[in-house]
């Protein structure tokens, strides 16, 4: 009988888990992966996890990979659910970005950025063929990328720091550092949102979303002209000052791609028209997110600059409310969960509502068959 | 149907605990509870509130799971149900989950529970004082099917501007002859704040009005905690000309002849066979213990659920 499966017990559950373990693990006479290989060789995808997960961790990322089956939104929320317990010592400095240890740097607004534009490993310009090399299993030597004579600055200029003597560029906001910034994993979303409230969804924001509202963009639902100031990907150090000690100390080196995306003249009769910003960051490598979410902040910006838009980018309710994948996953699948009370309620008063259309119909069909029966008559 | 002994670790010191006792930690509990009192102190009204991240998904009971996490001692009595019954998945999932956290005693008996945690439904077992019912909900704003900003619908609570409700209603009226709403019936609070009961179907309406037992009710997705106090005010809009009435049905339960329960539909083949069943599970099995039968005592599912309530236990 079909309807008891949808009541289940606990043995059900504990089956279905069983089994769920078991189509993990696939082909067992393939080897199985272990967290450290997901770790160095799925690298973007531990790089995303992290991101949205809120939380930087390769191995727990990995692990998380491994356990949800390659499932990126389910990795993070395994990896959210897990840092929602951890205990909170402290807040570090904020990350001085300038200070990269730049692997990728390009600029798509001056040829001859100073610094220079350094590629950086990349899939821009390869071609997207198939490489059956990679199918061969082991023994796949991997030639060693060549090493440059030339030494890399220890800081390069930034593109804010490039245009600033000319103050065409907007300058650097400037952070309020004795108040904490919002912080959405303890707080709710509240309105109007501030840019740290506004930039902490947007870093937890699915890439989905947040790509094809980018994109919306770009093709004229609420148009931000956007122009890639730079975009920039290297290894950032991670200050912290712990209250018992009273000075900064070095935590980590974190990998993190930011990019900064020049937008329109904002001019006024006060102000000299200049280019303004929307503003990129994430945890490890990962342009297509940093660059959709520094058009989102940009289109985003519009109620401070004096803009007035109606498309989806340029609402923050909108765009903020549905840009969190675990809540969005969660939500759009309850739908699995057992709805009949609501759904039995609704079909009583459907068929309520269709027995009064039938009785209608069927009433005036009599009512005009007595009419043309009167009129044969 | 007796309360199962609290399993495994009674009282286990906290190292041997894999997580917090009752799985929140103590400053989010503490977190919760001020929410929870300033809900009881403005009936009806929405707090907003750290909804944390829960090992179960949002929309799949985080609210309640919070809510019941900030509540829940040793001592309590837990019983979880969704869709009335205690035995549907969910309810077996979250229910395994306190007594695996929380080192709670679990029941499935509605008088002997301290703490009813529920998806849909009020129970049919009238509450008691003392007991509290915890209500997951999905959306907590009943004003948001007519208004999708948060900013204008908070302006519109405090305004106590409810005018756009009674519009829809009104068109309701006009379309379908009859209020269409049928689960999550929007109520006045202490006639100040519009309330979504969570979507219980509004034949549950009515049992909320003067109830001695405390009603909270989380949103966790939504991050918002409110709550009915006891002996609150509680009514179902309606119209002088179009009074708010409850479901009712032309059947009685098919396995304990009950008249005056909520109602399940049960499809028995593809010949358009069906029966209706007591949708709260431990009224209706309690009834058949005391002997009461319905046109179809007897029948397999009777015995399936028996089996199932038998192997938990």
């Amino acid at each position: 009988m079909a309807y008891v499966a949808v009541k289940g017990g606990e043995r059900a559950i504990t089956n279905a888990h069983t089994w769920l373990g078991e189509v993990r693990r696939g082909d067992t006479s393939v080897p199985e992966l272990s967290v450290a290989q997901i770790r160095e060789q799925m690298s973007l995808a531990v790089d995303r996890v992290m991101a949205e997960g809120s939380c930087y961790d390769p191995d727990l990322a990995a692990l998380a990979i491994k356990q949800a089956r390659g499932d990126l939104p389910e990795a993070i929320f395994l990896l959210r659910a897990y840092r929602t317990t951890l205990p909170r010592f402290g807040a570090t400095t904020p990350i001085e970005t300038a200070n990269m240890a730049v692997q990728r740097r390009v600029s798509a607004a001056f040829k001859d950025i100073p610094g220079g534009q350094v590629l950086g490993p990349t899939f821009d310009y390869t071609h997207r063929l198939l490489d059956f090399k990679l199918a061969a299993e082991g023994g796949h030597e991997v030639p060693p990328a060549q090493v440059s004579e030339e030494i890399m600055p220890t800081q390069l200029a930034t593109i804010a720091q490039v245009f600033a003597h000319e103050g065409l560029l907007e300058g650097d906001p400037v952070t309020d550092t004795s108040e904490q910034p919002y912080d959405l994993t303890r707080e709710p979303m509240a309105f109007p949102a501030d840019r740290d409230q506004r930039l902490q969804a947007l870093a937890r924001g699915d890439e989905g979303f947040l790509l094809s509202l980018a994109y919306s963009s770009q093709r004229g639902w609420g148009s931000t002209h956007p122009l890639c100031g730079e975009i920039r990907m290297g290894e950032v150090s991670v200050g912290f000052t712990p209250d018992e000690l009273g000075f900064e100390i070095e935590l980590a080196d974190l990998p993190m791609t930011e990019c900064i995306m020049l937008s329109g003249f904002a001019g006024s009769a006060e102000q000299a028209p200049q280019y303004t910003r929307g503003y990129g960051l994430t945890f490890g490598h990962n342009e297509r997110k940093a660059m959709s979410m520094s058009i989102v902040d940009r289109a985003l910006r519009g109620r401070e600059l004096g803009e007035e838009g109606q498309a989806p980018c340029q609402d923050e309710e909108f765009v903020l409310y549905h840009s969190d994948v675990v809540e969005a996953s969660g939500f759009v699948q309850h739908l699995k969960l057992p709805h009949y009370v609501d759904f039995q309620a609704d079909l009583q008063f459907l068929r309520r509502l269709r027995r009064e259309f039938f009785d209608a119909k069927a009433k005036a069909l009599a009512e005009q068959t007595a009419h043309m029966k009167e009129a044969a008559e | 149907m007796t309360v199962t002994e609290a399993p495994a670790r009674p009282n286990a010191a906290p190292e041997d605990r894999y997580y917090t006792y009752a799985y929140l930690d103590e400053q989010t509990k503490r977190m919760i509870r001020r929410a929870i009192l300033k809900a009881l102190a403005i009936p009806g009204y929405q707090v907003p509130f750290g909804s944390r991240e829960m090992p179960v998904p949002y929309g799949w009971g985080t609210g309640g799971i919070q809510l019941t996490a900030a509540i829940i001692g040793p001592e309590d009595v837990y019983k979880c149900i969704d869709q009335g019954a205690d035995d549907t998945t969910n309810a077996v999932s979250i229910r395994r989950f306190f007594a695996t956290v929380a080192d709670v005693a679990t029941t499935e008996d509605t008088s002997e529970a301290t703490i009813i945690q529920s998806r849909h439904r009020i129970p049919e077992q009238p509450l008691a004082d003392g007991q509290i019912m915890v209500f997951q909900v999905p959306q907590p704003e009943p004003l948001r099917g007519l208004e999708p900003r948060e900013t204008e619908t908070r302006a519109m609570h405090a305004y106590a501007e409810y005018g756009l409700q009674y519009v829809s209603l009104y068109e309701n009226i006009s379309a379908y002859g009859r209020i269409a709403a049928t689960a999550g019936y929007p109520v006045m609070i202490d006639e100040r704040y519009l309330m979504s009961p969570s979507p219980i179907p509004k034949f549950d309406n009515p049992k909320m009005h003067m109830n001695p037992a405390i009603l909270l009710f989380g949103a966790g997705r939504e991050k918002r905690i409110y709550a009915v106090p006891p002996f609150t005010r509680v009514r179902s809009l309606d119209f002088e000309d179009y009074p708010f009435e409850t479901q009712s049905w032309d059947e009685v339960c098919a396995l304990c002849g009950a008249n005056d329960s909520y109602l399940d539909e049960v499809v028995l083949d593809d010949k358009g066979q069906h029966m209706f069943v007591c949708s709260d599970s431990h009224y209706c099995a309690d009834r058949r213990e005391k002997g009461h039968a319905g046109p179809m005592a007897g029948h397999a599912l009777a015995h399936i659920e028996t089996e199932i309530a038998a192997e938990e236990v």
